[in-house]
Formats: structure tokens, sequence, C-alpha cells
């Protein structure tokens, strides 16, 4: 039987405090792109008790997506976006959770990302980082976007940092890494970087702007 | 003298467009900071990089 939605939040606010936990429910966290670093930004922000969590990605679930996305041998062939709203119901059940399987592009990304606290860019071309990044700045002004770059390959984890750029654009990563210079992804080296991305999320959900 | 990614380089004058041309940046895959607010992309045209300015031209790398 599930922990009913009081038990729930007893058990957060008894590891991250009332009131650090009062701004993690209150907050919206749009995540842009659900491979290896979004799948697993999400879960951390689900279980961290992020009150709501916009979900975007067009992509379906494949073969080659499991060696580090945080998806289920069943689910291949599933839209990311059903797959991991499924995966979190199980995980954080009182999450809020809205999804678009859309492809994210200049002109919708406005709306679909309105009413976001943060923003996390989880895409994989640099294009659509960049795009996403140009949006967020000119057309979002109250959110602030936590970006990543650079975490190809099998190089230190210790190379992948956070940066603060601006007073509202993050870049996690260790900035050089690329995976069109055929290096791959591993899932661990990447979840550094989605840990880089959650953490931050959460420190400036509870007014720690510094990295 | 301009700062851009920690090099001191005589561009003041030119527009920020035109410095990222010269320099053979892919405007699809960057994000510019200056002074500590990121240039939307729409103003790369009109913005004149200044004496003392610090800018970091972000190369985003593929990969997530």
């Amino acid at each position: 039987m599930l922990p009913s939605r009081e038990e729930w939040l007893a058990a957060l606010e008894a590891r991250h405090g009332k009131e650090a936990q009062a701004r993690f429910s209150a907050a919206t966290v749009a995540v842009c792109g659900l491979g290896g670093l979004g799948s697993n930004v999400a879960i951390a922000l689900a279980r961290a008790g992020v009150g709501k969590l916009i979900l975007l990605d067009f992509d379906r679930v494949d073969l080659t997506n499991l060696h580090r996305q945080q998806y289920r041998a069943d689910q291949i062939g599933r839209y990311k976006t059903e797959a991991m709203a499924e995966n979190l119901g199980r995980i954080a059940p009182y999450t809020e959770l809205v999804t678009h399987t859309v492809r994210l592009d200049r002109d919708n990304a406005p709306g679909l990302l309105a009413g976001a606290d943060v923003v996390c860019e989880a895409f994989d071309r640099p294009e659509q980082k960049a795009m996403l990044t140009d949006v967020v700045m000119e057309h979002l002004p109250s959110a602030c976007l936590v970006a990543a770059s650079g975490m190809a390959g099998f190089g230190s984890a210790n190379d992948i940092r956070t940066r603060r750029l601006t007073s509202r654009f993050y870049l996690c990563g260790d900035g050089t890494s690329d995976v069109a210079a055929g290096e791959g992804l591993l899932a661990a080296r990447v979840m550094v970087c989605a840990g880089h991305q959650a953490h931050m999320i959460l420190r400036l959900l509870t007014e720690k702007p510094q990295p | 003298m301009v700062k851009i990614n920690g090099e001191s380089l005589d561009v003041a004058g030119k527009t920020l467009a035109d410095y990222l041309a010269q320099a053979d940046y892919d405007l699809q895959r960057i994000a510019v900071e200056r002074n500590g607010e990121i240039v939307p992309k729409a103003q790369y045209g009109e913005t004149v990089l200044a004496e003392g300015d610090s800018v970091e031209v972000v190369s985003f790398m593929g990969g997530g």
C-alpha cells in the first residue's frame, strides 16, 4: 500500500528540513530532453519532492538508450515522456507531471515552458542546446536555465563541474568532450553531469545561487 | 582591448556578429555571455564590442 501524501511529505521534511521542502514542493521544473541527462535529472528532482515536473521529448525509447537512460527493457518503443512518467509515478507518486511529446523549437518553447522556475537543458545536439539557451534567456525572463555541455567519453569524472555564467544561466560539464568525436557516452559520467544539473537546480530552488 | 574567452583581443568597435564571423564560429551552436548577460542571437548584429568588455563564447558540445 502506498504511503499517504502526508506521510510522504513528512519523510521528505525529515530529510531536507521543512523550509527547503516547502520550496521544493512549490517549485516547477521543466526538463527538456529525457535522454541520459534528462531521465536522471527528472528522477533526482522527483525523489527530492519537487512539486511539478514538465517533461519534454519527441523521441521513443530505443535499445541503444538503455546503457545510460533510466528506462526498462520492456519500455523499448514507447515515447520517453510516457515511459518516464510511468517510472516517476512509481518512484514519487505525488509529484505532478506534465508531459509534452513534441520537438521543442523556438516557436513552441515559450508557451510549453511557461511557469517553470527552472529549465533544465538536457538535449544531445549542440544546435538544440544553443536554441533553448537563446529562447529561455530572451523570452522567459523569470526562469533560470541549467544547461550541460561536455560529458562524453572516458575522461575523469572530476573534470565535470558547474559554472555560473550569468545570474540566470548555469552550465554543467567538462566543456570540451564531444560525442561527435566518437568518444561515446558512459552511464556513470553522464550521471555525474546530470547530478550536477539536478543539484544546481535544487540549490537554486533554495536560493543558493553559487555552484 | 576586449577579453574574449580569457584572451585580450583588439576588437573594440566591431559588432559581435562581425567578430563571431571572423573567428569562424557556428552561430547555431553557441551562446555568448557579455559582461554577465547572455546576448540574444537577434542582437548580435547590433551589439558593438566596447573597450573593457568581458565576453565568453560557449561552444556547446554534443551528448546528453
